[in-house]
Parts: structure tokens; C-alpha cells; sequence
């Protein structure tokens, strides 16, 4: 294998790292409550925002954008539960679609409106130069958005599948009445699945803005990938959407690399074809 | 059918009686659309371009004395042709998609009734927003978009005032070939396109024309302006090695690229960026000292103090609050005066009548805020007078290299970046 190939998979995988992590809130809400956050495009975009603000304002990297983007869209997350998502469940199914869309272009146009269309960037030696190791070259940025990004999603994991707070959040997904009977508080453990979403896809959204370009848009084209990656890995598998991430970081590489960057996403998605085909639940998914 | 158009006379009688129909009024009002990127990922192209609008709207219809003394339509007052109508500028979101802006062309031809269109940034666009207007008998003014088809439809009611991607290639393979005869490594060219209209058909062109200039192309590579990544493709360049590489891009993807090069570390020799996102002011304020030495085309550079130029590009700068005109800007604000232009000619708001007006416009350099040679459309609605410099980025400017005869600066190589 050529050094140039080795360089194409590892960025691959950094690049899938990160799309696991995007992809988590997502996975993690439907996994709760079976509700399609349509809006999360919009909170990765404001996450990348709350970093770029941070950096004007501030001067500050992301050791002071990373936690402060947590913050943010976590109580963002916790406000669109109580005001919006907790209404509309009670709706019919389009009901709950639509209110989630709406509220993306709210936040898209809102964006549009206080930012402006421009196109903001963060300086690239921000976090760090790039180093080469072993010839690959490695840039400081996807390192540690890819690493935060493995670490975030895998500790996301562990919590629900080995804590208490974990088990309780599963049983309200379960069967919210029996849980309620069990005394646990239902609006509570959903509003901290709106939570934890939110602060992980702000984590997400802080990191991505050290090496891609903000834009009150740019949540329109990380969307997609966060949807593919989720479904491919199984609606409501933080662990699926790690390695769905990893796979399609991988395979967008290579084929861009051999093949052409056009025909990427065809591999990607007859790909993504054939794991339905065989798995409608996804690689993880609960049948 | 018959009932209808005795709906739609009634109808017409009524608003006459009430004073709409006037056509002698002295406020008269005559709307002219835009339809363009104002959101998606072209949205901040657009939105200069919306400023470029409103200012020239409001240079015609509350004048401006330093330009009233070069451009006569300057002086304010609104149109003197249709005793003092103001310009009203209908501009609306084409979002990025052919169906959008097909869909807006229609919507401002049919409700806002419109007299022209200038549309639409995007040569797809452009492509599908032009047939509505050929329907309906609009005239139909295209400023930057360069794919070379456009022209090529037998369309009556389409004009463009841009230089199109065969002047850009011939200008392009004059100037490489110079490089080559003062002693520059020409020997392999990549050229790197996003993938739609536009990409496609200037890359397509660009190829020809460096096949018949003898300037070897030695890859081609394809991609999708939505990219969430580039790196292979940079990987891909990395590889081959070629002295001169050109991109076709929109903004989103040139900072992509630009970012990622830099992340390799990989430059060539002689980047040419095709104009596109790499000129949009966005991309240079983004992207810092990347960009230094970067190549590019371009019909704007701002002139000696006192041109028509360099008048518009201060008011520019005032309006946008620091940002000059650009090449897109430049091309934008000189569409409408043509547009103008024509209908103050033509003395009515009447479609066949601004056609007519179109078809004998004849500009000279001097009243032009674009470096085209003139103004002055062939029967294809193309302006054969059109024309581009070469420039080169210096400390964030575009300024003017190629050809010796207009270039401001000496030409600095090999491309400096980082």
C-alpha cells in the first residue's frame, strides 16, 4: 500500500470520528423518544457559531468554545424539548416531523438574520500545526476533533448501557407508563436525552469549526450525513452510529481517492442500500 | 378562454379608472427582477450582489453628482426617458436550485409583473430561469453566468453582458503560454471543477482550448460543491505533482480546498483560481494569507480616481461597509445599468419595446464599471464586446497582471500562499 493511500484511510477515519460524533445527539433522541430531530443540522451550526463568536470575542480556542458550545446547545436542546417536542409528541406523527423542520429553518434564517450569509473561518493554527508521524501528515484540528469524537461518543455508550441514570433513561423509552409507575419521572429523563444530545452535537459543532467553514447553511450539508450515518448504524445505537461514522469516513475516502470524487457518494450510498437491504434496523439497530 | 379575457379587461379597465394603468404619471414605478442566491451555499455571492442592486437603483433615482458628470443616467430623478419613473428592484431567493429560481422568475414575471429580469449567478439556474421568461416574452439580461450553451438555444428575449468561458480559456492559454516562453514549467495542468453546469462547461472549454494552444492537461478532476471533505482529491494532486493547477469552484468548496492544501502542504507552481468562489470577498476575508499570489480572472479593477469605476467601487465600499466591488459585483452593478440603460431608452415599460432597446445598446468603455472593451450584443443576446483581465492577489486584492496593456502590477511567481 502507498504512503499516499495510508494518508487517504487515516483521514478517512479522522473524518469518520467526527461523523460519529455529529451523528450521536441525533441517534441518542430517537433512541429515547422515536422523534427525528430535523433540527439538528441547525445545532451543529450553531455550536460551530458558539466557537467562531468565542474566537472573535474572546480570542479563545476550543478549550473555552468546546465547553461553553456544550453548555449552549444543551440548554437549547432542553428548551426545544419543554417548548416544542413535548407538545408536538402528542401530535400525529406529521405533526412531529414538521415541528422539528420548523424549527430548523428558524434556526437556519434566524442564524441568516444575526449573523449574516458570509462564510467565517476559524485560523487554521488554532489548535495546533500539523505533524507528521510515521510520513502521514496529521493536522492538529482533525486530531482532536476526532478524538474528542471517539472519546464523547464511547462515553456517551457506557452511560447509557452501564449507569443508572443510563437504565432509567432506557426504561422510559421502553414503556414511559411502566417506568412512571417505577418512579421515574418521564419529562425528566427525556428532557436529559434533549440535553445530553444537545451538548454532544455542540461539543461536535466547536470542533468541526476549527477546520470546515461556518455558515448559517453549512448544518443543511452536515445534516445529511448525520441522517445516513444514524440509519446505516441503527436509529437509537450510539455505538452504530460510532461505527457507521467510521465505515462511511472510510469509504468516502478511498473511493473518492480510486474512483472519483463524483461517484463517493453513490459507493456510499449503494452501500448504505444494501446494509437496509439486509438489516432494515441497521448494523446495531434493535429489530 | 373568453371568459377570461373579458375577466382580465374588466379587470384592466378598473385599475385604469383607479390610476394604476397611468402611464404618465410622474412617479410612474417600473419594477425590474432579480431573482438570486440570497440563502444557501451561494448566499453571501448573492447577497453582495443585492447591494449592488440597491445601489444602483439609488444612484438613478436619487442621483450622484461625481458620476452625474461621466453617466448621464446619474443625475437623479429616476428614468429621463420615461419622464422620471423610479427604479423599483424586485429581488428575490433563487436558493441555490434550478426549481427555485425557475419558480421565482415566474412568480415576479406573473405577480410582480416586472418589465425585465437580470438573473440569476448560477449558470444552471440561469438555464431554467431564462425559459420561463422566453415564455412569457420578458426580457432577460444575464450578467455573470458563463456556460457557453446558454446563448446557444435560439432564445429571442436572453441577453448576457458577461465575457464567457471561451474568452476566459483564450486568455487564459495566451497567458500560460507566455509563462512558457519566459522560461516557466507549463509541462502538466490539472484542472479541479465542481460538477454542475458550471463546472462542467467551463472545464470542458478550458480543456479544448488548452488542447489547441499545445498546453498539456494532465488530469481532470470532478467533484460535488456540497463536499463535506476534499482531502483525496488534494491527495490525489499531492501525487501528480503538476506545475499549474486551476480550480472552478463556488465559495463553500474553495475554502475547502484552500484550507486543505494548506493542511498537506501542497501548492503548485501557478494556482489558478477560475474567478467563481475564489473572488467572492467572503472567501479572500476567510482565508487570509492563503490566498496571497493566487490567479485569478477578472472583469473588475478599480481605475484611476475620477472613473466611472472608481466612483462606484467607494460608493461600494460604503454601502457594504469596507468590502469593494468584485468581479460578480462588478458584473452585477454593470448588468443593471445596461438594463437601465435600455429602458430609458426604450421609453416604456413595454417587453418588445426593452428588447428592441437591448439589441441596439452600444456602450463605451468609459461609462463602463466592468473592463469589458464595450457593450454590444449580437444576435444571440451575446455581448461580443466582453472581455476579462488577469489579476493576481496582493495583501487581500485582487489586482489587474495580464495583459501588459491594463495590468497595474508586475505578475509575481510561483505562488506564495503559506
Amino acid at each position: 500500500m502507498s504512503m499516499t493511500l495510508v494518508q487517504v484511510v487515516v483521514s478517512g477515519l479522522l473524518l469518520g470520528a467526527v461523523y460519529a460524533l455529529f451523528s450521536s445527539g441525533l441517534t441518542l433522541i430517537w433512541g429515547m423518544m422515536n422523534v427525528v430531530n430535523f433540527a439538528h443540522g441547525d445545532f451543529v451550526m450553531l455550536g460551530m457559531y458558539t466557537a467562531v463568536m468565542i474566537w472573535t470575542a474572546l480570542g479563545g480556542g476550543p478549550w473555552a468554545s468546546v465547553p461553553a458550545a456544550a453548555m449552549l446547545i444543551a440548554t437549547l436542546g432542553i428548551a426545544s424539548y419543554f417548548l416544542l417536542v413535548r407538545h408536538i409528541m402528542r401530535g400525529p406523527m406529521l405533526a412531529q416531523i414538521l415541528g422539528t423542520f420548523g424549527l430548523a429553518l428558524f434556526l437556519r434564517y434566524g442564524a441568516l438574520w444575526t449573523f449574516g450569509a458570509n462564510f467565517k473561518t476559524l485560523p487554521d493554527d488554532l489548535v495546533g500545526h500539523s505533524f507528521i508521524l510515521a510520513g502521514i501528515r496529521f493536522e492538529g484540528a482533525r486530531v482532536l476533533a476526532g478524538v474528542v469524537g471517539l472519546a464523547v461518543t464511547l462515553a456517551l455508550h457506557l452511560l447509557l448501557t452501564r449507569t443508572a441514570i443510563g437504565s432509567r433513561m432506557l426504561a422510559v423509552s421502553e414503556d414511559a407508563t411502566a417506568a412512571q409507575l417505577m418512579g421515574i419521572r418521564p419529562q425528566r429523563m427525556q428532557a436529559l436525552a434533549w440535553g445530553m444530545a444537545g451538548a454532544a452535537t455542540g461539543i461536535a459543532g466547536a470542533l468541526i469549526a476549527t477546520f470546515f467553514y461556518t455558515s448559517p447553511t453549512v448544518g443543511e450539508t452536515l445534516a445529511i450525513v448525520a441522517f445516513v450515518t444514524v440509519s446505516f448504524g441503527g436509529f437509537g445505537s450510539v455505538l452504530g452510529a460510532l461505527v457507521a461514522g467510521l465505515i462511511i469516513g472510510v469509504v468516502e475516502s478511498l473511493s473518492a481517492y480510486l474512483i472519483g470524487p463524483v461517484y463517493k457518494d453513490v459507493i456510499v450510498y449503494i452501500l448504505f442500500v444494501l446494509v437496509l437491504w439486509f438489516r432494515p434496523q441497521g448494523l446495531m439497530g434493535k429489530a | 378562454m373568453i371568459k377570461a379575457m373579458r375577466r382580465t379587461v374588466a379587470a384592466f379597465a378598473a385599475l385604469t379608472l383607479l390610476g394604476f394603468g397611468g402611464t404618465a404619471g410622474a412617479q410612474q414605478v417600473v419594477k425590474i427582477g432579480a431573482v438570486y442566491p440570497l440563502s444557501g451555499n451561494s448566499a453571501s455571492t448573492g447577497n453582495y450582489a443585492k447591494m449592488a442592486f440597491e445601489m444602483g437603483a439609488d444612484i438613478i433615482n436619487n442621483g450622484n453628482a461625481e458620476l452625474a458628470k461621466v453617466m448621464p443616467l446619474a443625475k437623479g430623478g429616476g428614468l429621463p426617458g420615461l419622464k422620471g419613473a423610479k427604479i423599483q428592484m424586485v429581488i428575490a431567493d433563487n436558493q441555490g436550485t434550478p426549481a427555485a429560481g425557475q419558480n421565482q422568475a415566474l412568480r415576479l414575471i406573473t405577480e410582480e409583473k416586472v418589465a425585465a429580469l437580470i438573473c440569476c449567478y448560477q449558470s444552471g439556474i440561469t438555464l431554467t430561469a431564462s425559459a420561463v421568461a422566453e415564455r412569457y416574452g420578458i426580457p432577460f439580461l444575464n450578467a455573470e453566468s458563463v456556460a457557453a450553451n446558454l446563448t446557444e438555444r435560439g432564445f429571442k428575449w436572453f441577453f448576457r453582458t458577461t465575457p464567457v468561458a471561451a474568452d476566459f480559456a483564450k486568455a487564459y492559454s495566451t497567458f500560460l503560454n507566455e509563462q512558457k516562453t519566459a522560461g516557466r514549467k507549463v509541462d502538466s495542468i490539472a484542472i479541479v471543477h465542481e460538477n454542475t453546469e458550471y463546472g462542467n462547461s467551463v472545464s470542458s472549454v478550458l480543456a479544448d482550448a488548452f488542447g489547441k494552444a499545445k498546453l498539456p492537461v494532465t488530469q481532470k478532476i470532478a467533484y460535488s460543491a456540497n463536499s463535506t471533505d476534499v482531502q483525496p482529491q488534494v491527495l490525489q494532486l499531492k501525487e501528480k505533482n503538476p506545475d499549474v493547477v486551476i480550480f472552478i469552484s463556488y465559495t463553500s468548496d474553495a475554502i475547502l480546498y484552500a484550507k486543505t492544501m494548506k493542511e498537506l502542504n501542497w501548492k503548485p507552481a501557478i494556482l489558478i483560481a477560475d474567478d467563481g468562489g475564489f473572488n467572492d470577498p467572503a472567501f479572500v476575508k476567510a482565508m487570509g494569507s492563503v490566498t496571497e499570489g493566487l490567479i485569478s480572472r477578472s472583469v473588475f479593477a478599480s481605475g484611476k480616481p475620477g472613473s466611472v469605476a472608481a466612483i462606484l467601487d467607494d460608493l461600494y465600499k460604503k454601502k457594504t461597509g469596507g468590502d469593494g466591488l468584485d468581479d460578480v459585483s462588478a458584473r452585477v452593478l454593470q448588468a443593471f445599468f445596461v438594463m437601465a440603460e435600455a429602458i430609458n431608452k426604450a421609453g416604456s415599460t413595454d417587453p418588445a419595446k426593452i428588447r428592441d432597446a437591448l439589441r441596439a445598446v452600444e456602450m463605451k468603455p468609459e461609462q463602463l464599471v466592468a473592463g469589458y472593451d464595450g457593450v454590444k450584443f449580437d444576435d444571440k443576446g451575446q455581448n461580443v464586446q466582453a472581455s476579462t483581465l488577469i489579476t493576481q492577489m496582493r495583501n487581500g486584492n485582487y489586482v489587474s497582471v495580464w495583459p501588459k496593456a491594463r495590468a497595474t502590477h508586475e505578475l509575481i511567481l510561483p505562488y506564495k500562499g503559506w
